[in-house]
């Protein structure tokens, strides 16, 4: 008897987290930033770019000096740091998805034509693909800001560019195994051409693939955001991204405002930690040939 | 009516060893094979894996351009066809491969992988094509409902059912069919070989039916061409080869066939070693390490396909080939 209970028995604690292996929590928290990001405008209590000087370095409410006006205090400028992460998520949400999916289409394309046809084609793709991923990103994603210059619209386009290799990797041995697959052949001896070949046959098969990769990019993406607009090379001020939000705040952390980098610190964690748990789990679930990635 | 002919086919492929591409061997996957298919019939190649029955099929069906020889289809030669000649080959010359669960697209719906020859080669409209698939699905026996559902939710045969269906699309003259049946369950096979029968009754059709299975290919062919190592043995009609085998391999391969009746006796040929790499064939007759009845100059020469009793026989056994070997 005491067997049978067990069989069904107490959730363990991973369970919790995760009915069944469907990760609730990451999807919870990923779904709230999006619909924080969606909504900003109403959500918002004040405009995230314009503080008052009067209201400068507020705590929280539950702090000591703090109030019911700012619930998460203001920052140097006296701008409200809540409404100032409720505009971040859309900054971080609309690079982060954009920069992804710009990456899986300049990535899966090159590696769908480079796996396919083969060849010198497949050679010089490969090379170039080879020299871009030995280029260190961050470097390499500063380098091309500092050329282009900082706007939202650069940082996507930069991200595509730097990040779109892990695709083109992946995606063309998924191809190489896939164009020796039998109703690849059938295709060939029904007369359709390479091109119908490449976007009936091949793309559908490795779009599984690809919106696994998007998912775990998704982390890495956003963090390369955060990280340029730390470095003052990523979105420019006075708009509010969770990385220029840190590298504002820092000063501020050894006299005792840490809400000012604690805060976006988090937002930055919980948002990417979600992205990879719902990545792994897709990647699981969909495509166990990339378990091993 | 010789719908395709085949002379001298070859299909070499260079083999590099070595890390700077020294030693570069040839492998002769078809080496020098001739053979014709008539209309309304069936020609059946069978021999060991790696003999180069579908690297044959290949050469036939365009995915492989021959090193050597040529095939010639409705007469003309393959090699020296226009676009369009080259166009209405593809049309006529259709395939069902062996693995049922990779001939088919997953990501498509049947109606689409039966319909896509015909969309790819004519200009008809929607309502055409349904009906064209329905016939075809009809002519193969599923129900019409199997047209709006995805390739997983059918069975092995049922599969196989739909790669025929999709194949016959074009009303192809010839069919390569490459071990259609060796991937099924056994309970399966008699079916999917007696629906193949009946189209070719019905619709005339050609095939070349590519096997190791020989049960299969004597039921199933008017010819039958053995091959070993990437060349013919033995070829000619059905029931005359398969009655009475001549070469020694072909006798071998009969003889470890299944008897129809569990009570037959007959004498059982046990060849020893395995089938030498292609790589590095043996001198001379490529059988004879194996061969029970080898003779000193079977290691030295390569004996000549020549007419035995009826049927094309290449061994020393039959003393025809002497005069051929020595000129």
């Amino acid at each position: 008897m005491s067997l049978q209970t067990e069989a069904v028995g107490l959730p363990s604690r991973f369970d919790i987290i995760r009915i069944e292996g469907f990760p609730l929590l990451p999807v919870l928290i990923l779904g709230g930033i999006a619909f924080v990001a969606i909504f900003a405008n109403v959500l918002a209590p004040y405009d995230p770019e314009i503080g008052s000087l009067a209201a400068r370095f507020r705590p929280p409410a539950w702090q000591v000096g703090g109030s019911g006006e700012h619930l998460l205090g203001t920052d140097h400028l006296g701008r409200d740091v809540l409404s100032r992460l409720i505009f971040g998520a859309r900054v971080s949400m609309v690079v982060g998805f954009t920069a992804v999916i710009v990456a899986g289409v300049i990535g899966t394309g090159l590696g769908i034509v480079s796996g396919f046809l083969g060849g010198w084609v497949d050679q010089v793709i490969m090379r170039i693909t080879d020299t871009w991923l030995a280029l260190p990103a961050l470097t390499f994603a500063i380098f091309l800001t500092a050329i282009v210059g900082p706007s939202e619209m650069n940082i996507v386009i930069i991200l595509g560019a730097v990040y779109w290799t892990r695709y083109a990797r992946v995606i063309r041995g998924e191809v190489l195994s896939l164009k020796e697959r039998e109703f690849v052949k059938l295709a060939i001896v029904a007369g359709c051409s390479k091109r119908t070949i490449m976007a009936r046959h091949i793309l559908p098969n490795v779009l599984n693939s690809a919106i696994v990769l998007g998912t775990l990019m998704l982390g890495v993406v956003i963090v390369t955001e955060a990280a340029l607009s730390f470095l003052g090379v990523g979105v420019p001020p006075p708009k509010p991204a969770w990385g220029l939000m840190l590298a504002d705040g820092k000063k501020g952390m050894m006299v005792g405002y840490w809400w000012l980098t604690v805060l976006p610190g988090v937002c930055i964690m919980l948002m990417v930690l979600s992205a990879n748990l719902i990545g792994d789990w897709l990647r699981v679930k969909l495509d166990p040939q990339l378990r091993q990635l | 009516m010789v719908v395709l002919e085949a002379a001298g086919l070859s299909k070499h492929f260079r083999a590099r060893r070595g890390f700077f591409g020294g030693d570069r061997g040839n492998v002769r996957a078809v080496d020098g094979i001739s053979f014709a298919i008539e209309s309304g019939r069936t020609l059946g190649v069978v021999g060991e894996s790696g003999c180069g029955k579908t690297t044959t099929a290949k050469l036939v069906l365009g995915l492989e351009e021959p090193t050597g020889g040529s095939i010639r289809f409705e007469g003309q030669d393959l090699h020296a066809l226009d676009a369009a000649a080259r166009r209405h080959y593809r049309k006529s010359v259709q395939a069902v491969f062996q693995d049922p669960y990779a001939s088919l697209n997953p990501r498509m719906r049947i109606s689409a992988i039966i319909a896509e020859p015909l969309t790819t080669n004519e200009r008809l409209t929607a309502g055409e094509v349904r009906g064209h698939v329905l016939r075809l699905l009809d002519l193969v026996g599923l129900p019409n409902r199997s047209a709006d559902l995805f390739p997983h939710e059918f069975s092995g045969g049922q599969r196989q059912r739909i790669a025929i269906a999709r194949a016959l699309a074009l009303s192809p003259k010839l069919v390569v069919l490459d071990e259609p049946v060796s991937a099924l369950d056994v309970s399966i096979r008699a079916q999917i070989l007696n629906l193949l029968r009946d189209l070719q009754a019905e619709l005339g059709l050609s095939y070349l039916f590519i096997a190791h299975d020989l049960a299969a290919v004597a039921h199933m062919s008017h010819a039958i061409a053995v091959m070993y190592l990437g060349k013919i043995v033995e070829s000619g009609e059905a029931q005359t080869l398969a009655r009475a085998p001549k070469h020694p391999y072909t006798q071998a391969l009969f003889s470890a066939a299944l008897p129809s009746h569990p009570e037959d006796r007959r004498e059982e040929i046990v060849l020893s070693g395995e089938v030498p790499s292609p790589l590095r064939p043996p001198p001379g007759c490529h059988f004879h390490p194996r061969c029970p009845h080898a003779m000193a100059r079977c290691g030295k020469q390569a004996p000549a396909l020549d007419d035995v009793d009826g049927r094309l026989v290449a061994c020393h056994l039959y003393g025809a080939s002497t005069a051929a070997a020595a000129a």
